[in-house]
Order: structure tokens, then C-alpha cells, then sequence
């Protein structure tokens, strides 16, 4: 039963994938197997959280080949927390495509592409092994350039240009850093390799060709000052791609740094401090970048980046309530960004424009609208009750304990900048009246499915904010088992260190 | 054997990266192309070059080149031809699209504003709206 769930994160939306890919003629068919598939992988990502929060630590190899040989699958707090975050959001983003595709063929491609992005994403979640995880990392990036082209149209397509020559950049990197770690090393297996470089052996090459593959993890999630890819191509995409990338492609990033840096160097070393200094930069010159921009999604992208800064502070500092705070960021960072693209993207379709000079009157003719809105962009800035109070509380408390008080400033300084932006789409898009009249605002929008979405999304935020005490467990005991990360050393335990 | 394969290497990136630095997309994508054929290069000299019989269970233990650099770029050719295809096809579409040949100007589309809701009635718009019927 534990092999079975230890593989059914990537085994679930690839059936779904090839199902529907079979079934691809007949559209409700499509959405039928591919909502029930999310759903499924949503109902397993809650069975491993739930095993995981009581000491369960799935691992296995694939094929039955042994350790430093075959692929290592392993699944601890973080992968399963993970896993179950990146399908609640998944099935949202299908919740939301199946109310909004009006054109068949654009549909039915979504539904494949998204099962496919899910499979590369969860892949990239369970492996325990440096050239797998390059492996589901290219599923999920061709499926991503999929979505990113999908609907077509001028400023899309130019777009998808840019946001495919500069990934493919990034995953070469990656291929090379691997083969580099390997011909070095003589292993791609993560434990093996974290044994190696903890025990202080490790051969003289292996170092840079790992920093090496972390300046490609940088470039996937969007760190100083590789980030330009993703303010440039975000906006393009249609409205639930693009929440999607924004909920969770860059933090597939984020956790491949989080795993490798934790595994690699469990001590305060080198690569911590250059993190922290990206941390900071990235930051600022996310938030700094938001102002100036007019457009919905624009200003949202800009947050990405500096919200990833946070991650990574946290994991910079690397001590167990800064990676606590990393990987709380990392589960509220994906539900309130990803809803806070819906969002804008159903701002945008009432009114008529997701230029912020153009929308207007929402307040007035859709206050439930507004309320939606405040809530997960009040917790993006940080704002007490909510989710992401307690996100920025532990980073800053343990920015302050690690004596690290300007990365502490920086942090709170682009909590306010933050306030800011979404202070301005709020009095544009919605307190001001629209320019047009607010009989402009087109209310009737036949998007139920899409509604019980992003609600459910804004519920959850509330709920992390209001009873925030069980998941900061959580995520302590997942910072604990990053520190000894005993199901990824325990095969070398006996051989490998010696 | 291994310096041949690294200069050639060395000098397979060079080029491809200088592709990826024109202006010409074209030249861009055939970079990508380039510098990923130099790389898979470079993954397998990294694998070094021991041995001189294919890796069967035949060969016995002794000259048998090690199979696992192979396999990875076998793995990295295959994934890295079907992104080189979809990037060409992606070119092929923008250029009949609005024949734009430069970075440059994919660039400045993408930077153009956001168009209005029902703005064109043959594109899709890029606020996820479809006006198409």
C-alpha cells in the first residue's frame, strides 16, 4: 500500500493524462477524468500529509534496484505537504479553465497540459535522485511552454518565445551541472551525495558543478538577478495558466533549492551567505519593480519574485525556525498567489480590461468580489490575522535571532511596499468609479465552478491564519526532518560515510 | 580521448552561446540547439571514456565502458529534441503570426498594454477572454 502511494502522485495525473488523451473527442468526457484525477491526487496529497505529520517517511527505489543504482523515491513532510498543496491548486486551475473555455480544442488541451504540468511538478516532488529530478523537470517545462502558447494570439506567442529560450537555457544549465556532479562524484543519488560532502570528502570538482546547478534553480525561481524571465512572460498567458505558474512553477524551484541546500550543507558554508544576499536583493527589487507597474498581472508577477526572496531568506539563515518559516511561506505563498491571479483575471473579464486605469466600480457592483480580494492580498502583505502574518512573523523572528537585523529591515520594508501595490489595485480596479460608468461592468458571468475555487482558496487562507498553531508544527517538524535527513542518508549510512 | 571531447565541447558552446547572444531568433533557437548538443557532449566526457566494449553482460568485468553516461544522454538527446522541435514550431507560428524576426521586437509586443476585452474578434486577448466565435 506504501509503494503504491509512494509512486501515486506522479501515477495519478499521468493516467489521467493518457485517459484523456484517449477520450479526447468527446470535451465533458476530458473534464470528467481530468477534475476526478486532481481530485484523487488531492485526496492522496492529504493521505500523505497525514502520514507524514505522524512520522511516516515513505522511500523506496524504483524497480527494486538498490540505493546508489536505482532511482531513490523519497517522501517526507515536505514533499507531501507539497504534493497536496500543488493539487488543491491544481484542481482549482481545472475548476476555473472548465468555466471559463468558450473554444473545444483550447479546452480539451488545457485539461491534457495541466495533467502533464502536475506529473512533471509531483515528480520533481518524490525524487531523490539529481538526473530524475532534470528528467521531471523537462516534463513539466514542456507541458508548461504548451500551456504558456495555448489560445495563441500575437503578444502570447512572443511571449512564449522568451519564456522558452530562456527555460531552456536553464534546464542546459541544470544538464550540465548534473552530468558535471556526476563525472566528479561517481553519483547522482542525493543522499549518496550528501554524504559525501558532509562527511568532507567529497572530490575537488563536485562543489562548483553543485553551485552551479543552484544558479539554474535560481533562474527557475526567479532569484536576483536571473528573475527578468518571468515579469516579462507571466502576463501573456491565459488568466488559470498563469495562476498556475504563478502558484507553483517557481516554487518547484524553490524546493529543489530548499532539498539540495539543506541535504548538501547542513552547516552555515558559502552558499548560504551568497543566498542571503540574492534573498534580500530579490525582495526588494521585486517589490520596487511592482510599482511601477499599471497592470494587473504585472504587478502580481513583480510579487513573485519578491516573495521568493522570502523563501529563501529563510533558508539562507538556515537555522530550524528559518526553515520552519521557509517552508510555511512556501505552502501560504501558493494558495494566496494563485487565488490572487483568479482573482485579477475575474476582475479583469467584468471589467472589460486588466489595465488598472481602465477597471473600476468592482466595490460598488461586486463586493463579494472585493471581499475575496482583500483577503489573500491583505495576507500577501502580511496583515495580522491572516496567512501571511505568520509567514513573515517567523522569518523575521528568526532574522532577528540569527543577529541578521538588515535582512530583518529588508523584510519588513517590502511587507509595506507590498501593502502598497495592492493598495493601488485596490482604489483602481476597485473603489474608483469605472471611467466608462459602472453600468459597463459585465456582472452576469456564468463561472460557478470557478467561484467555489477561488473561495474555497480565500477559506483556506483564513483558516491558516486563524488557526495557524497546527500547520507552524507542521512545518517545524518538517525544518527538523531537513536538517537530519535520515530517509535520504539512512542506505549510506553503513557504507557510503566510511 | 577526453581532451578532444572537451575542446570540442569548449568550442561547440562558445559557438552556441554567441548564436543565443544575435538578435536573429532564428540564430537563438539553432543556439539553444547548438549549446545542448555541446553540452550533452560534455555530460558524457564528464562520464570519462574507461573502457572500450559496450557494457553487455558479455562483455565480462573488465574493459566494459560504463553504461550510465550513455544512458543519460541518451535520455538528454531525446528530451532535447522534442524542446528543439517545439521551439522551431513555436518560430515557425510567431513569424506567420506578425513576422517578427528579432528579439527585439518580441520583446516589445510582449511589453505592449494588456488589449481590451473585446477588443479584436479574431484573437485571443491576453486576459484569458476568447472572442472567437
Amino acid at each position: 500500500m506504501n509503494h503504491l502511494l509512494l509512486v501515486a502522485p506522479v501515477l495519478i495525473p499521468l493516467t489521467s493524462l493518457l485517459l484523456a488523451l484517449m477520450a479526447r473527442r468527446h470535451l465533458a468526457l476530458v473534464r470528467a477524468i481530468s477534475l476526478s484525477g486532481a481530485t484523487l491526487l488531492l485526496l492522496v496529497g492529504i493521505q500523505l500529509v497525514w502520514l507524514a505529520a505522524n512520522g511516516t517517511v515513505l522511500s523506496g527505489q524504483v524497480g527494486g534496484w538498490q540505493a546508489p543504482f536505482g532511482i531513490s523515491l523519497v517522501i517526507d513532510r515536505l514533499s507531501a505537504v507539497m504534493i497536496a498543496i500543488s493539487a488543491l491548486v491544481g484542481l482549482v486551475t481545472l475548476l476555473y479553465g472548465v468555466a471559463r473555455d468558450n473554444d473545444r480544442f483550447v479546452g480539451r488541451d488545457f485539461h491534457l497540459f495541466i495533467q502533464g504540468l502536475l506529473t512533471g511538478i509531483c515528480g520533481a516532488f518524490i525524487t531523490a535522485d539529481i538526473f530524475n529530478l532534470y528528467v521531471w523537470f523537462e516534463v513539466l517545462l514542456i507541458a508548461s511552454f504548451a500551456l504558456m502558447a495555448l489560445g495563441g494570439g500575437k503578444r502570447r506567442l512572443a511571449g512564449s518565445v522568451t519564456y522558452v529560450a530562456l527555460n531552456l537555457f536553464a534546464t542546459l544549465i541544470f544538464l550540465l551541472a548534473a552530468g558535471m556532479v556526476y563525472g566528479a562524484s561517481g553519483t547522482l543519488n542525493m543522499g549518496e551525495l550528501a554524504v559525501m560532502m558532509r562527511s568532507g570528502e567529497a572530490p575537488p570538482g563536485v562543489t562548483p558543478a553543485l553551485l552551479l546547478m543552484l544558479l539554474s534553480f535560481a533562474i527557475k525561481a526567479a532569484l536576483f538577478p536571473v528573475f527578468g524571465w518571468l515579469p516579462a512572460t507571466y502576463h501573456v498567458a491565459l488568466t488559470a495558466v498563469s495562476a498556475m505558474f504563478a502558484g507553483l512553477l517557481t516554487k518547484v524551484g524553490v524546493y529543489a533549492l530548499i532539498r539540495l541546500v539543506t541535504l548538501l550543507w547542513p552547516e552555515q558554508g558559502l552558499p548560504h551567505t551568497l543566498l542571503l544576499w540574492v534573498a534580500c536583493a530579490t525582495m526588494l527589487v521585486g517589490v520596487l519593480g511592482a510599482a511601477a507597474q499599471t497592470e494587473v498581472r504585472r504587478i502580481l508577477s513583480f510579487h513573485i519574485v519578491s516573495q521568493v526572496g522570502y523563501m529563501v531568506l529563510g533558508l539562507a539563515l538556515a537555522t530550524p525556525l528559518a526553515l520552519a518559516g521557509a517552508v510555511f511561506y512556501l505552502i501560504h505563498h501558493i494558495v494566496v498567489k494563485a487565488n490572487l491571479f483568479f482573482i485579477g483575471g475575474v476582475a479583469a473579464r467584468i471589467c472589460g480590461s486588466e489595465r488598472l486605469a481602465d477597471m473600476g466600480g468592482l466595490y460598488h457592483r461586486m463586493p463579494w468580489l472585493a471581499l475575496l480580494f482583500a483577503i489573500p492580498a491583505l495576507s500577501l502583505a502580511g496583515i495580522p490575522p491572516l496567512s501571511g502574518f505568520w509567514a513573515k512573523f517567523l522569518l523575521v523572528k528568526a532574522s532577528l535571532d540569527a543577529a541578521v537585523w538588515w535582512a530583518a529591515g529588508i523584510a519588513l520594508f517590502t511587507g509595506v511596499f507590498t501593502l502598497l501595490s495592492m493598495n493601488k489595485i485596490w482604489n483602481e480596479a476597485f473603489l474608483k468609479a469605472h471611467p466608462k460608468g459602472d453600468e459597463a461592468l459585465q456582472t452576469q458571468l456564468p463561472m460557478r465552478a470557478a467561484w467555489g475555487g477561488m473561495a474555497a482558496l480565500a477559506v483556506l487562507t483564513v483558516f491558516i491564519g486563524l488557526a495557524a498553531g497546527p500547520l507552524i508544527d507542521y512545518a517545524i517538524a518538517a525544518a527538523e526532518q531537513l536538517r537530519n535527513p535520515y530517509a535520504y542518508l539512512q542506505p549510506f549510512s553503513t557504507s557510503g560515510g566510511q | 580521448m577526453e581532451w578532444l571531447a572537451a575542446i570540442t565541447t569548449g568550442i561547440l558552446a562558445g559557438l552556441g552561446l554567441w548564436m543565443l547572444l544575435d538578435r536573429n531568433l532564428k540564430r537563438v533557437v539553432l543556439g539553444i540547439a547548438v549549446l545542448g548538443n555541446a553540452i550533452n557532449l560534455g555530460v558524457f566526457t564528464a562520464g570519462r571514456f574507461a573502457g572500450e566494449r559496450p557494457a553487455f553482460v558479455d562483455a565480462g568485468q573488465a574493459a566494459a565502458a560504463n553504461p550510465l553516461p550513455q544512458a543519460l544522454v541518451l535520455t538528454a538527446i531525446v528530451i532535447g529534441f522534442s524542446l528543439f522541435i517545439f521551439a522551431l514550431a513555436l518560430l515557425k507560428r510567431t513569424r506567420e503570426l506578425h513576422g517578427d524576426k528579432t528579439t527585439d521586437s518580441v520583446s516589445a509586443i510582449t511589453e505592449q498594454p494588456a488589449p481590451d476585452w473585446h477588443a479584436s474578434e479574431h484573437e485571443i486577448d491576453g486576459t484569458g477572454v476568447e472572442t472567437r466565435r
